[in-house]
């Protein structure tokens, strides 16, 4: 008998707490995991927080959504209306119609709930959206983030359609007006429109199917491989350890910063009950989607002002701006003028999935990046994001049309041919724009650090000219300003290689060179401060 | 100080680098300096104001503890369909304002507790962790290589081009069972979508009086909503029906009409046109009597009704269909057949 090993153990527990993890330890293996994680550093700037954001809110929708759908019942079969919200009473409807009015006006709290989950995926949406501008403008997709970019990217994606489905699924006459847009959208794909309508619905428009289905898909399907994507997103934020801005002491090799027990616990764990409490308090006094002043769902009965919610909007746009092409050809319909925003709407989105990859195939970069870019440092990839944001923001205008033309008093289609010509030119002003105003931060950097900063101290020299005193920099901010790196352009090899015979280069080589040319090239970044010109200047005499 | 002594380093993983490159300033203008001495806070040096912030935490705990309190009694008390009036929100139902608040306060109370408590009393000392690359080392990669090729090896899998073969055959043809699955989904379309529930000498039933319709009820400038004969809110099928058959009717002098066949096609300045969009299918509404323009609400497209409900603005791509009309011998106005093209957006069967 091995009494000698039990009282061979290295340690007692000292208390009930250390016994209890010492039980699970040894089913678990949590010490191991522990090891490692318990006080793993987490580097601090206000944008970090933005991703939590994305998964508070996240979290917040699942446990409000479990409640309602305790009360809700996806169902197209008619009821006529006899609750408590008076001006409906007698009213056909829909049990999906007739059990939202229950939930907001005889459950209690049940309207709260209601709000808390439509505020939260509007925050969610919008949260997805600016932390995936903040992980583009400084580089944090670089290698060796690509695939934890996609997953984001697949979440954004997802949680577009899922909300979507959500503001659908109580049949009013707003949301059902979105699912009569969703039939057409359909009918316009070539070929298989009518069939993948006639499948979808059950049957002809609107039938009795569509809030069922899309109860299943929003409540169980789409949720269910979100939590996955957000669970292997996490995981490999820890994997990889968090990117840093350089600074003083940071570098590639290390990560710095605060350890996630106690700081990031309090700090994080805290930032949820802050999201969860402003989102309570947003859902007290803002009405979202008050469905009862709808009425229910009728094919046949619109109102004005019929918009999408704010996510959707930039697709609404494209839908609105088109021009109604349609080509008749052997006896089919192509509707372009609804499929071609369908296909646009796809590479939108595609546009952010790929990113990553075409840089990477650009720079040709196979090193591991932790140190994040400065937006300014990296001005074509800056500027190019910045004309992704006014192409996404114009459409939102484009989407919003009805009410930019009655709110400020302008003819629709004069907005309408703005939004139409804008497309096209807006994203080129705007990449310019960016491109050289990220360029003069980069010269003012430039500037600084050769210069010193301006010390606002005015000196009179003795021949009566007047100077500003520049105080150098503290080593510190030299070496922050001075610490991302420059790539040079990719160079194809001579045009005849050494026996004089003309070298085949293929056409993607010379693309990459063209476009790499651009990113990297003389008009494509300022050259930074070399420590040449430093001792020159600040070894010299009587500058300023 | 023993908060100090915890955050020494070895509670901190890989925290054996030390602070900065070692590299001379004097070298390089630009060096690493390496990562600057911690600056003490308030709460840090003076035992007086780190009490204070500890009270102030605590506060913020209890002022959560009261709120979700008197969320629990409102839930208990408050009528649920009272209305109140909140300056600047308005009328809004007191439960729900009343639960949001107090909900709001309690959450939003113990969260900016912890974060207080973390940014005043919980160490702010910056430590370095080392990184490591992601990639394995080339001996841990060789191995890996190895072991998967031997394991291939030994399942024969490169060599046995039958089982290989046969295998993606199976696991390929497999999915087709789920595909078939789908097939119950909903009908085939067949020509369901040419059809609307019109016929011959159906009457045009207005859709707000359920009284079939006199042309001396359609007066210029007006616009009505129809519905055919025989169909009623309490169908089955009435949804269905009405999304493609409802219809709208207005009166414009004849001598205003600039199509000969819309002229003809309607009764003494009576037009009959499908009220669905042709663009996505949104039912249009917004009637410009003097133009004879109709604006969908959805995306702006414009149709002209004195004109063969030609698109004149927007995104749609064919004209609003028209519906032959005329009336019977009791003077009720009633359809002379079906649309002769489908209404609503345009789909690859749709032939014109």
């Amino acid at each position: 008998m091995s009494t000698n090993d039990a009282n061979a153990a290295p340690a007692r527990p000292a208390s009930k707490g250390e016994q209890l993890a010492d039980w699970a330890d040894g089913r678990l293996g949590i010490y191991t995991l522990a090891k490692s994680n318990l006080r793993k550093i987490f580097p601090d700037h206000w944008s970090f927080m933005l991703g939590e954001i994305c998964l508070y809110s996240f979290i917040i929708i699942i446990l409000t959504g479990v409640y309602l759908t305790l009360f809700f019942q996806p169902s197209m079969a008619e009821v006529v209306y006899h609750g408590s919200y008076a001006p409906l009473d007698g009213i056909r409807m829909s049990e999906a119609y007739k059990s939202t009015l229950d939930i907001s006006f005889d459950v209690r709290g049940g309207l709260l709930i209601r709000q808390i989950h439509h505020w939260s995926a509007i925050v969610f949406v919008a949260a997805m959206i600016v932390h995936m501008m903040r992980v583009f403008f400084t580089g944090a997709f670089r290698k060796p983030r690509e695939i934890n970019w996609l997953f984001g990217f697949l979440l954004l994606f997802l949680g577009m359609f899922d909300g979507f489905m959500g503001y659908s699924l109580p049949d009013d006459l707003l949301s059902g007006t979105g699912i009569r847009f969703m039939e057409g959208a359909i009918l316009s794909v070539p070929i298989v429109g009518s069939y993948i309508a006639m499948f979808l619905y059950g049957g002809e428009f609107p039938g009795n199917d569509i809030i069922p289905r899309f109860f299943t898909i929003h409540v169980l399907l789409i949720p269910g491989i979100m939590l996955g994507l957000l669970v292997a997103h996490l995981i490999l934020v820890f994997y990889h350890k968090h990117t840093q801005f350089a600074g003083p002491g940071r570098s590639e090799k290390n990560v710095v910063g605060m350890p996630l027990m106690p700081v990031y616990m309090a700090k994080a764990g805290g930032f949820f009950f802050l999201v969860f409490g402003v989102i309570s308090i947003v859902s007290a006094i803002a009405s979202v989607n008050p469905i009862w002043m709808y009425g229910p769902y009728r094919p046949d009965q619109v109102s004005t002002d019929a918009q999408p919610d704010w996510y959707m909007g930039f697709s609404e746009g494209l839908i609105r701006i088109m021009p109604g092409w349609e080509i008749h050809m052997l006896g089919h319909t192509w509707e372009l003028g609804v499929f071609i925003p369908l296909v646009v709407f796809g590479l939108v989105m595609m546009a952010i999935a790929v990113y990553p990859f075409i840089e990477a195939w650009i720079t040709g970069d196979k090193r591991e990046h932790h140190i994040l870019d400065r937006p300014r440092n990296a001005p074509v990839r800056t500027g190019l994001g910045a004309a992704w944001a006014a192409e996404y923001l114009l459409l939102l205008v484009g989407g919003g049309n009805d009410l930019f033309a009655t709110h400020f008093h302008l003819s629709i289609n004069s907005i309408t041919w703005v939004v139409r010509i804008g497309f096209f030119v807006l994203p080129v002003i705007v990449f310019m724009v960016t491109k050289r105003w990220c360029l003069g931060l980069q010269r003012r950097d430039k500037e600084k650090v050769l210069h010193g900063r301006e010390s606002g101290v005015i000196k009179r020299l003795p021949h009566g000219e007047f100077i500003e005193v520049h105080a150098p920099l503290d080593q510190e901010d030299l070496y922050t300003l001075t610490a991302h790196d420059q790539l040079k352009p990719h160079e194809l090899p001579p045009a005849v290689d050494e026996n004089g015979v003309k070298r085949k280069i293929p056409a993607s080589q010379k693309l990459r060179a063209k476009i790499s040319r651009g990113y990297f090239g003389e008009t494509g970044q300022i050259p930074k401060p070399t420590a040449e010109e430093h001792a020159e200047i600040t070894s010299g005499h009587g500058h300023h | 100080m023993s908060s100090q002594d915890n955050m020494s380093e070895e509670h901190l993983p890989e925290a054996a680098e030390p602070h900065g490159t070692g590299l001379s300033v004097k070298d390089d203008p630009f060096a690493d300096p390496g990562l600057p001495p911690h600056e003490p806070r308030r709460t840090d040096v003076d035992e007086r104001a780190a009490r204070r912030a500890e009270r102030q935490v605590a506060l913020l705990f209890v002022v959560s503890m009261l709120a979700t309190v008197a969320f629990l009694v409102s839930y208990a008390v408050i009528d649920n369909s009272k209305t109140i009036y909140v300056w600047p929100f308005g009328h809004v139902l007191q439960m729900n304002f009343v639960l949001g608040l107090t909900l709001g306060v309690a959450l939003f109370c113990i969260g900016a507790g912890a974060v207080h408590w973390a940014r005043t009393l919980m160490s702010d000392e910056e430590h370095p962790s080392e990184r490591h690359p992601i990639e394995a080392d080339p001996d841990v990669r060789a191995k890996v290589l190895a072991d998967f090729k031997q394991g291939a090896e030994e399942s024969g899998f490169g060599r046995r081009k039958l089982i290989r073969n046969t295998m993606f055959g199976a696991l390929g043809l497999l999915p087709l069972s789920a595909l078939w699955l789908f097939r119950d989904l909903g009908p085939l379309p067949t020509t369901k979508l040419e059809h609307t529930a019109w016929s011959k000498g159906k009457l045009l039933v207005n859709m707000n009086t359920d009284q079939p319709l006199k042309a001396s009820d359609i007066q210029t400038g007006s616009l009505t909503f129809a519905k055919p004969q025989g169909v009623e809110e309490s169908d089955e099928d009435f949804q269905e029906v009405m999304a493609k058959a409802a219809l709208m009717i207005v009166r414009i002098a004849p001598e205003d009409i600039k199509s000969r066949q819309s002229a003809e096609w309607g009764y003494e300045g009576v037009l009959a046109y499908s009220k669905i969009c042709t663009h996505v299918g949104c039912p249009i509404s917004l009637y410009e009597q003097q133009t004879h323009h109709v604006l969908c609400p959805c995306h702006q497209s414009t149709f002209d009704l004195s004109d063969a409900g030609k698109v004149i603005f927007g995104p749609a791509g064919h004209p609003l269909p028209q519906l032959r009309i005329s009336v019977n011998s009791q003077g009720y106005l009633e359809a002379l057949g079906d649309f002769t093209k489908p209404v609503g957006p345009g789909y690859w069967e749709r032939s014109a």
